[in-house]
């Protein structure tokens, strides 16, 4: 709504080149053709039908469209797809492995980690990340870090819960 | 034991893997080849009417199909009451695109249509739209001068007005040994669910639509469709299996769902219509409400008179209504009573239910007022509860259905600590930080509405179950499972749910924690009469061992039909499939409730909860550290999907007292937090210690089920324990939601 306040003065010609990208999405080389300005959330769900990853806000405030790139934890929403060239990412359909659920996924089904499920693989995907980032250790440094995913349920006791269980490398609370 | 009953087991979410793993399919998310992309115009200003509208840079953008406005719209129906709902208050519904008038800030104007997303969004900036402006008014407490009764409509029937005064409230007032007085106010929220609102509708050919949309009601939905434009109803179907979130927004159909129907009937083609999260502030919201309360008490503590009026916000072409100031009476059973509700129509769009409608907004008054009423008695605030206990519901009159409110003050006491409170207001601290303890009592009204479900037993011997209703994260389908599991005694691996869809037998809208006693008994019935049938095909084969027996002296278990006074003898179920030569059973019932016997009782959960806030008084901050909700609301189907969704009732009790609020700025019409970083709701920071207790609770009553569902008490009580506790750790009394900072510096 009310976009863009004053129309931005460039051509179509401008808007309309596409550019090619390479990248790994869950460990598959993929292209896709895109205009400069599309983010990568709206390329994983509108193009390559990977739909896991949601859209709370687009703004990078809600944490939902949280994927793993190079590891790392992004905001795809604030990501532009040509800036992935070369990348490799990771979103909520990949974080199983071939056996079977990745522990935090069955630990966030074991403590009851989410109601409506909308903001799960974004939570997941961060807490992913900020596992690998190793700063956390106590529940405290945990939900600090795990502040930019929001739920609106109001699940947060049971997504801690489930992140500290992995955490803790395995170690039921 | 292989055969205990599912009823009361805590069962995790059986589509968790599918939540887990991306798979979960949302409205949003239906990629269908052809697709194209809806992008809404909203109005910018507040009042007035649209005088240009020009789409000729848009139309002439590449990739651009079609732009829709009131002017070249398809023509609909005429009828302004065919736009209703089953949640539409009194008055004429909004209807989208309709003529030339703005009636607020926000309202949708045009829908873009292009091939993808980023066309449409980007050629929906280049409509130029003139308006002529007209003055319009938008703050409540300025123009409480306006306030009015509300009219009478369908919707009255489950909000009922406010009861009659009993006694002389003013006299008894003036004599009272203890008077609180209280001036409450909290402004508009709105409900935010993280997913945004979508549509995806695919043209299945001449006037036939498959939707898949974001809402609380798929037969509510379907009905709204048919009716606006002109559709057989057995021509539209629609779908809502994964819903993210809910709190009540989806409780009517928003306008996203017209926009995406109308743009794929005209075109011919699926079109989806995903709103923006600035377009989450454009519809309904909890109205801004302002309440004062007068209560009176006797020297030894005995309640005699309450006041309390609120006012609330509405549009001005409905007539929203909340059921306010209906709650004191039936806690507190005093002889001299006043109550007044009535409402400002304002330059905004209609209000809608929001999680725990009128009865958070009434508890934060009444509880608050009531803990005022504590220390002026001198009386800790759990005694002045339990003395002014209501044994039965005095403002009706009835008996309550059941009740044990008090072994939620006693259980939950004892879960918190409560004895280890100093009274006195600034007297616990932990370091720097002031310590407070508060409570609150909540109330929240059981409701059970008609639905529909179907049982069949399936060639295999499987149990499958179905119904219309949604599943918005309350746990519906995993506990719908558990109740019809019981039905037939078959473990739950045989049994599956099916639900979402309008296709399905009929279910009311989901909301008002009536789902599970609805839709439950719903169940129930079917699966009665799925077993008579069963049985009557088992007495008819030749040698039944049921011969000249009743079906009470028989007990399905393990998909087994077997004699109770002789457990080994049986028909096994599958038999009975091949007797009805190869086909299975099948039945669709209906459960209306018995009104004649429930309106002899008054039907209500009851809550008690304890909090204890830190406040940093150099700071302004508080923090909820610990909390516990003890619950009485019947029988609880699941203790684990329960226990969250009264946490999450919880963790909005906080986000209410002291977080959300969307803030209008009055000059423009506009509301100025429109997004989920200034609109704060609770991060996982903000959140410690919170307990859940479930008192046990009989009901034989209330439905069949004995349950009385936990959708909106987990938020009822909280927010005033806060406040409450807020009072006890700094003797200030802050009655304005939500507390920030800045009130407490």
């Amino acid at each position: 709504m009310e976009l863009p306040i004053s129309t931005p003065d460039i051509s179509t010609e401008q808007i309309s080149a596409t550019s090619e990208v390479n990248f790994t999405i869950n460990g598959t080389e993929q292209q896709v053709t895109v205009s400069p300005w599309t983010s990568l959330i709206d390329t994983l769900r509108e193009q390559l039908d990977l739909t896991g990853t949601k859209k709370g806000c687009d703004h990078g405030q809600c944490g939902a469209c949280t994927v793993l790139c190079d590891g790392k934890r992004i905001l795809s929403c604030l990501t532009l797809t040509v800036m992935k060239n070369g990348s490799s990412i990771t979103t909520i359909e990949g974080i199983a492995g071939e056996n079977g659920l990745h522990p935090l996924q069955q630990a966030f089904i074991d403590h009851d980690a989410f109601q409506c499920g909308y903001c799960t693989p974004g939570q997941i995907c961060s807490a992913i990340g900020m596992m690998k980032e190793g700063r956390a250790k106590t529940r405290e440094e945990v939900k600090e870090l795990m502040s930019g995913n929001l739920c609106r349920c109001g699940a947060n006791v049971g997504i801690i819960d489930a992140i500290m269980e992995i955490n803790n490398g395995g170690k039921h609370e | 034991m292989k055969n205990e009953q599912q009823i009361g087991q805590s069962y995790s979410r059986l589509e968790g893997d599918q939540k887990v793993t991306g798979a979960a399919k949302y409205s949003g998310d239906m990629n269908i080849p052809g697709l194209l992309y809806g992008q809404v115009l909203n109005s910018t200003i507040v009042k007035g009417r649209i005088i240009a509208f020009d789409t000729s840079d848009a139309m002439a953008y590449p990739g651009v199909i079609e732009i829709f406005w009131h002017e070249n719209r398809p023509s609909l129906t005429w009828f302004s009451q065919l736009y209703s709902d089953m949640d539409a208050p009194p008055g004429s519904p909004f209807r989208p695109l309709h003529d030339e008038k703005i009636v607020c800030y926000g309202q949708p104007i045009g829908l873009v249509v292009a091939e993808t997303l980023e066309q449409a969004r980007y050629a929906a900036s280049l409509v130029h739209v003139e308006y002529e402006e007209e003055e319009f008014v938008m703050d409540l407490m300025d123009n409480l001068d306006k306030a009015r009764a509300p009219k009478v409509g369908m919707a009255t029937t489950l909000k009922p007005p406010p009861p009659k005064p009993q006694g002389d409230f003013e006299k008894a007032f003036e004599t009272s040994f203890a008077k609180a007085t209280g001036d409450f106010f909290h402004g508009t929220e709105h409900h935010n669910p993280i997913e945004l609102f979508a549509t995806t509708t695919v043209y299945e050919g001449e006037g036939k639509v498959c939707i898949y949309d974001k809402t609380q009601g798929t037969v509510n939905c379907q009905l709204y469709v048919g009716n606006v434009f002109g559709l057989h109803f057995k021509n539209v179907r629609v779908i809502s299996t994964y819903v993210g979130g809910g709190f009540g927004s989806g409780l009517r159909p928003q306008y996203q769902l017209f926009m995406s129907v109308m743009a794929a009937l005209q075109l011919k083609r699926p079109v989806r219509v995903t709103l923006d999260r600035q377009q989450m502030f454009t519809f309904g919201h909890r109205p801004p409400t302002r309440q004062l309360t007068r209560f009176g008490a006797e020297a030894n503590g005995r309640v005699n008179a309450l006041f309390h009026e609120a006012v609330g916000e509405t549009s001005q072409f409905e007539d929203y209504t909340e059921t306010v100031v209906n709650w004191a009476h039936m806690l507190y059973p005093a002889d001299n009573t006043l109550f007044k509700y009535k409402l400002v129509p304002l330059d905004v769009f209609s209000p809608l239910d929001m999680r725990a409608p009128g009865g958070s907004t009434a508890m934060h008054a009444i509880e608050s007022t009531m803990d005022d009423l504590s220390y002026q008695l001198n009386m800790d605030p759990v005694d002045l509860r339990l003395l002014n206990y209501a044994e039965k519901d005095v403002s009706t009159g009835r008996p309550y259905s059941s009740k044990e409110l008090r072994q939620c003050y006693v259980q939950g006491a004892e879960k918190f600590g409560w004895h280890e409170r100093n009274p006195q207001p600034r007297s616990m601290k932990r370091g720097n930080k002031l310590v407070g303890l508060g409570m609150a009592t909540g109330i929240w009204e059981s409701m059970t509405l008609p639905a529909r479900a179907q049982a069949v037993l399936t060639r295999e011997g499987k149990l499958e179950v179905s119904c219309a209703v949604t599943d918005i994260g309350t746990g519906t389908k995993t506990i719908m499972t558990q109740i019809a599991a019981d039905e037939l005694g078959l473990p739950m691996e045989d049994v599956s749910f099916f639900y979402g869809d309008s296709k399905m037998a009929f279910a009311p809208i989901q909301g008002g924690s009536f789902t599970t006693s609805s839709v439950g008994s719903a169940i129930k019935a079917a699966g009665k009469a799925l077993r008579k049938k069963l049985f009557k095909k088992a007495q008819s084969i030749s040698g039944s061992p049921f011969s000249g027996v009743a079906i009470e002296d028989v007990m399905f278990k393990n998909g087994w039909i077997r004699l109770k006074s002789a457990t080994d003898t049986g028909v096994l179920l599958t038999s009975l499939i091949s007797e009805n030569r190869g086909r299975p059973f099948k039945t669709t019932n209906f459960s209306v409730p018995n009104i004649f016997k429930l309106k002899k009782y008054s039907r209500a959960a009851h809550s008690a909860v304890f909090v204890e806030v830190e406040v940093d008084e150099q700071l302004g901050m508080v923090n909820v550290t610990r909390a516990v909700t003890a619950v009485a609301a019947g029988r609880i189907i699941n203790p684990k999907t329960a226990r969250s969704q009264i946490l999450g009732g919880m963790v909005w009790s906080i986000s209410k007292a002291l977080r959300e609020e969307t803030i209008p700025d009055y000059r423009f019409g506009k509301y100025m937090n429109a997004n989920l970083s200034e609109y704060h709701i609770p991060v996982h920071a903000d959140i410690f210690n919170l307990d859940v207790v479930f008192v046990e609770e009989n009901d034989e009553i209330v439905n069949e089920l004995g349950s009385k569902g936990v959708g909106e008490i987990g938020l009822v009580g909280m927010p005033p324990a806060i406040a409450n506790a807020i009072y006890h750790a700094t003797g200030r009394r802050i009655n304005q939601f939500p507390i920030h900072l800045d009130k407490l510096l």
